[in-house]
């Protein structure tokens, strides 16, 4: 019993939970009669992923919390992280700083977390805002850089590639039409925003099409191998 | 020539990183002090959107997604104002949700922008409403299809979505006759399409605002379960120049406010991006093809 509770609870209990509500869904979207049932079943999961926010931040502590115990290289990034999470978490549960909800004036902590004003707010504002956006703008800088590096024309397939990225890149601007808009009526399937236009939606579609039902098939056979429990790889195992 | 590709082979990679953001910053500035932007020709996919809002009569509801964050907001913010200026002109009674966590704020930024700024007459839980962030991705959807206030229960302020005038006659997402979602990833347009659109039979339309790298993705469902189409910042800045033309009054040379030619602003950055990248690509196969001669001569 002492050797057999950990797999009922680690693996069994996880293994029905599935079958069950994956079935429930299945059936629900072909019997009206099971709807309300898998309604329930996904009002669980939205319960469910709300608890995982908890669950992500656990381990967010857990994982930079070790590496400042063990000062892996560089811990010091480890530590900035929760001291920001720290900082944040208590401003937002604690909504310092928010003004008080003019809607609910008598209650207190009704205002917005976000609210103008709030350290929240100006977090989300002046430190994420900025943040984030200076990811993402960095990665015109790398491609640019790899760009140079990597895009060579070694072969006609990449020769292909680069004529179609060519077109890509001046029909998607200005510079399409500076080049080719001189091109009459009668051709105008050959200026490169046009062009441009058929290759997004004839040889990407006909591409992108073989390749989501090749996906779906994919995903079918994959659910099927997880509701029937034969597939229980995503519970962690070797199996 | 044999020194110009040795500067090519070694070519440090600080280098371009100071030429990217040479081509950025030159249309930047030059169309920040002239307040010049490109004209733009919309496309099928831009003019298909537009159309789509343009069919509803005033005071219909449509159910306004936004699922991405601060990142892509340099792509997507622009078409969020543009698409809920022209909701706001029709006079469609706007529901705002986000499956993002930081949706609701990019909604309350767009209503003050727009909204609160250009259309003060429209009231708040009446004309338009934030329901907010709503975690569980899929899950969500597939709730709303049969029962919407379970997905949503109360409003970004906490006012219960029973007492929402703005969400009279709703009882499931297919009561709004349009779904427009501005996506970042996932959760986002795509799984719109797989959970809501195919499940709802032809009764709900779907346009689209999406990033770059979803755009390939998504033509495959366009026209058919996808009605409208914009990708990425020249989605945005077509969209917006179509939006534009048609709100600006017939009688007036006033300009257009800034925050309404974002997109097109941001279409002369991205033709400097672009022409650079041509450039490097052009140089970079320079180097090679000389390097690969000069192999083959030395071999032989």
């Amino acid at each position: 019993m002492a050797e057999g509770s950990p797999r009922i609870m680690k693996r069994l209990v996880p293994m029905w939970i599935a079958i069950i509500a994956g079935f429930v869904m299945l059936l629900s979207a072909f019997f009206p009669i099971t709807e309300s049932l898998g309604e329930t079943v996904g009002e669980i999961f939205n319960v469910v992923a709300a608890i995982a926010f908890v669950l992500g931040a656990g381990s967010l502590a857990k994982v930079n919390l070790a590496k400042i115990s063990r000062r892996d290289q560089g811990w010091g990034y480890a530590a900035i992280t929760l001291i920001c999470f720290a900082i944040t978490l208590v401003v937002g549960l604690g909504k310092i700083g928010v003004p008080q909800s003019t809607q609910f004036p008598l209650l207190g902590w009704s205002g917005e977390k976000d609210a103008e004003g709030s350290i929240f707010g100006w977090i989300y504002e002046f430190a994420l805002v900025p943040i984030t956006s200076t990811m993402f703008a960095l990665l015109a800088f790398y491609v640019a850089s790899a760009a140079f590096r990597a895009f060579r024309a070694k072969n006609l397939e990449a020769i292909l590639l680069l004529s179609t990225a060519f077109i890509v890149l001046l029909g998607r601007t200005f510079a399409g039409v500076v080049l080719t808009g001189w091109l009459p009526d009668w051709a105008s399937g050959l200026r490169l925003e046009n062009l441009s236009v058929y290759i997004m939606q004839v040889f990407n579609t006909a591409g992108n099409r073989a390749i989501i039902i090749g996906i779906a098939l994919g995903v079918t056979a994959t659910s099927l191998r997880i509701l029937l429990g034969v597939d229980r790889s995503w519970m962690g195992s070797g199996d | 020539m044999s020194k110009f590709i040795t500067i090519l082979e070694g070519l440090d990679r600080r280098w371009i990183f100071l030429a990217m953001a040479i081509s950025v910053a030159g249309p930047i500035l030059y169309i920040g002090i002239t307040g010049k932007t490109l004209p733009e020709t919309p496309t099928p996919t831009a003019r298909a959107v537009y159309k789509e809002i343009e069919a509803l009569s005033p005071g219909t509801p449509v159910l306004l997604s936004f699922d991405f964050d601060p990142a892509s907001g340099g792509e997507l913010t622009p078409m969020a104002t543009s698409l809920v200026h022209q909701c706001a002109a029709r006079g469609l009674r706007m529901v705002f949700i986000a499956l993002w966590p930081l949706g609701p704020q990019l909604i309350d930024e767009t209503i003050k922008r727009v909204i609160l700024a250009d259309y003060p007459n429209l009231k708040e839980g009446v004309d338009y409403v934030n329901l907010g962030f709503q975690s569980g991705n899929e899950s969500v959807m597939k709730v709303m299809l049969t029962d919407f206030a379970k997905a949503f229960p109360i409003t970004k302020n906490g006012v219960a979505v029973g007492d929402v005038v703005a969400l009279k006659g709703i009882q499931r997402v297919d009561n709004f006759p349009l779904l427009i979602t501005i996506s970042a990833g996932y959760p986002g347009a795509k799984e719109w399409i797989q959970y809501v659109i195919s499940s709802s039979g032809g009764k709900i339309k779907m346009v689209t605002g999406c990033t770059g790298v979803q755009t390939p993705g998504l033509y495959p469902y366009y026209p058919v379960q996808l009605n409208g189409l914009l990708g990425a910042i020249k989605g945005a800045a077509e969209y917006e120049s179509l939006v534009n033309s048609s709100l600006a009054p017939k009688d007036s040379s006033a300009a257009v406010p800034a925050k309404y030619l974002e997109a097109q602003r941001r279409m002369g950055p991205q033709l400097g991006a672009h022409l650079l990248m041509i450039a490097l690509i052009i140089l970079g196969n320079i180097a090679f093809f000389a390097q690969r001669n000069s192999k083959v001569r030395a071999t032989s």
